[in-house]
């Protein structure tokens, strides 16, 4: 399972990085949001993978091993919000440079007048 | 008790947000002096988180609130020391000052332009604060999310563009933060950085290899806040198409990249943290301050605006204090200090002036220095025919200009030269890469001059279609008042200096900040 989920995260993070050195702005959105998956992926897998543990102790547990950390998954959830947050910000202002400049290249300017 | 206060600089301004949003624009004049009110809160706030910060008993005294009451290992905790109570005390002060200039033309470009102030120092006030590397990360954003939206104040296409870049970037950093963290947390399972620098010591083999890429990327992300090249392009595009308060409260935030860097440096690759991770990445950050600085330098030289101009003195700025905390020295550090503190009021003064000293602005928004020409030299022609109505605001915009120039350059008589005096004094027992560090600092100050002479000879003498700006008085108020704290810090020198001194001694002792932490986590829940 280990190895499934770091080829994801992988390729995840690889197309995300080639997206966001694309010259369109649609084109780096995506590959922000693709990046931000394989982040939160990475974040989400820090604390061990387990198959249907549970994150939440249930009273008098005693083998902490059966139990799935719950920081991470925590922290993943911070993370996707704020990132689900900033990302719709992106997108306000990707539209209103496509409106000033007439065009959808990150420089506003795409060689053509 | 005293520990309550600690979380007021981040609830004063949130709370003050929300009432503002909710206040809508419609009443104007009561959000405004609401600003006040927080602006003025925070600062009397800092200046008593100061005073206990600094109280007599020893270097030590630290004051720290566990939120919620859990202990400091298992949950989140607010930590004041004397670094994090300088920062407070000089992020409220520029708040306060920058607010007069913004109440006239600048705060009607946009709705919202009060709560987003507001909401920016929520995240300045708890990135200083916090002791832990998650809730840094979310400060961080919430800084971030104020400024994307302060960036943008006053729209225009040249705005929404340098915002595009300024955006896309910081979200990348946000990620690089992020996996940084990650790692760190997989390796020691722990986010809280004073129990992250009591376990460092013990990491060993694989796991120590992987904290040090968590705390490489980590740091890569505050570089990029810092500006540092190569990652620090984005900087002048942005800072000089934002409106000139927005620019002045961004002199700031370069400078919170650089105190992450500093506390963490210290704190998690300080002296105790054992010999494969002892300062950590140091030879690093100081060649890469070494270069900044150059680069902050040649774009001086070339700027043709003054905004640009201003921008640059960031990238200057940024670079000698990378330079100089990458020394690992107290006595260095201290000067460090003073640097950041002269360096974060003058270049808000430089970027303020520069709005006023400006055309208003055309549709385009963007006014070029031309390059000189006698030929159309006013000096040169047989009358000056400009009408002066009354020479006095020139007169103050020039003396502040002047006075800029002093503070940036870093020459007597200003505290400018005291700072940069007390920064480069104790450098030269640090090897070469300091030595040349030394000696490209009083290499930028002379470039600063030439640029500051340029720009100032341009604007206000051979400009002959330079109109006189109309100057509205809480413009003048929020320059001068900027200045001016400078200027009281000239004469004003050993009660400033001494706390500098301790506070460096304090951020080079880190088991201070460990055993304030983790000995009061003990003693919270029995």
């Amino acid at each position: 399972m280990e190895v499934v989920l770091a080829i994801a995260i992988g390729a995840l993070a690889g197309s995300g990085v080639w997206l966001l050195l694309r010259p369109r702005t649609f084109q780096v959105i995506i590959g922000l949001t693709l990046i931000s998956y394989a982040v939160n992926l990475l974040i989400f897998s820090i604390g061990g993978l387990q198959v249907g543990a549970d994150p939440v102790l249930v009273g008098g547990a005693t083998d902490l091993s059966r139990y799935a950390d719950p920081l991470p998954q925590a922290l993943v959830l911070t993370a996707i919000v704020i990132g689900f947050a900033t990302t719709a910000l992106f997108l306000v202002v990707l539209l209103t440079s496509r409106g000033l400049a007439g065009n959808d290249h990150v420089d506003g300017e795409d060689g053509t007048p | 008790m005293n520990g309550a206060l600690a979380i007021a600089p981040i609830l004063i301004p949130l709370i003050v947000a929300a009432i503002q949003v909710l206040l809508g624009i419609r009443f104007g004049r009561l959000r405004t002096s609401l600003s006040f009110l927080s602006c003025l809160s925070l600062v009397a706030v800092a200046a008593m988180l100061m005073m206990s910060a600094s109280a007599p008993n020893g270097e030590g005294t630290m004051l720290v609130y566990n939120l919620g009451n859990w202990p400091a290992r298992f949950a989140i905790v607010l930590v004041v020391d004397r670094l994090s109570a300088l920062m407070l005390l000089l992020t409220a002060v520029l708040a306060l000052a920058v607010l007069p200039y913004a109440l006239g033309r600048w705060q009607r470009m946009g709705p919202h332009f009060q709560p987003l102030v507001q909401l920016l120092l929520v995240g300045y006030n708890g990135a200083f604060l916090t002791g832990d590397l998650f809730n840094l990360f979310v400060f961080f954003e919430v800084l971030l999310a104020a400024s994307y939206g302060l960036a943008l104040h006053g729209s225009g296409a040249r705005r929404v563009g340098a915002g595009l870049h300024y955006i896309a970037i910081n979200l990348t950093a946000s990620m690089l933060f992020l996996i940084g963290v990650g790692l760190i947390f997989g390796v020691t399972g722990t986010l809280n950085m004073a129990v992250l620098a009591h376990l460092i010591p013990g990491l060993t083999g694989t796991p120590r290899a992987l904290m040090h890429a968590g705390a490489a990327l980590l740091g890569l992300a505050f570089l990029i806040k810092a500006a540092v090249w190569p990652v620090g392009f984005w900087l002048p595009r942005t800072y000089s198409a934002a409106i000139p308060p927005v620019a002045a409260l961004f002199a700031a935030m370069t400078k919170l990249g650089i105190y992450v860097i500093l506390r963490l440096s210290l704190l998690l690759f300080g002296v105790d943290a054992g010999a494969a991770s002892m300062h950590f990445g140091s030879e690093w950050l100081l060649w890469l301050g070494i270069i900044t600085l150059v680069v902050g330098s040649i774009g001086m030289l070339g700027a043709r605006e003054l905004g640009k101009l201003a921008a640059y003195c960031v990238l200057v700025s940024s670079g000698t204090l990378l330079g100089a905390i990458a020394l690992h020295s107290p006595a260095v550090t201290a000067g460090a200090l003073a640097y950041l503190v002269i360096s974060v009021l003058g270049i808000a003064a430089f970027f303020l002036l520069a709005g006023l000293v400006a055309p208003r602005e055309g549709p385009e928004g963007t006014t070029q220095l031309e390059p000189y020409d006698p030929a159309i030299d006013a000096l040169f022609a047989a009358e000056d025919e400009r009408r002066v109505t009354s020479p006095a605001p020139v007169v103050i915009l020039a003396a502040c200009f002047l006075a800029c120039g002093l503070l940036l350059a870093g020459l007597p008589p200003l505290s400018g030269f005291i700072a940069k005096f007390a920064l480069l004094a104790p450098m030269l027992d640090h090897g070469t890469g300091a030595i040349l560090l030394f000696a490209l600092t009083i290499a930028a100050g002379l470039c600063t001059v030439i640029a500051m002479a340029r720009a100032g000879i341009q604007i206000f003498w051979a400009d002959a279609d330079w109109e006189f700006p109309r100057v509205e008085p809480g413009e003048t108020i929020s320059v001068m008042g900027l200045l001016g704290i400078c200027l009281v810090l000239t004469f004003v020198v050993a009660a400033p200096w001494n706390y500098l001194a301790a506070t460096a001694r304090q951020i080079h002792a880190p088991e201070h900040y460990i055993h304030a932490v983790m000995g009061q986590a003990t003693e919270a829940r029995p």
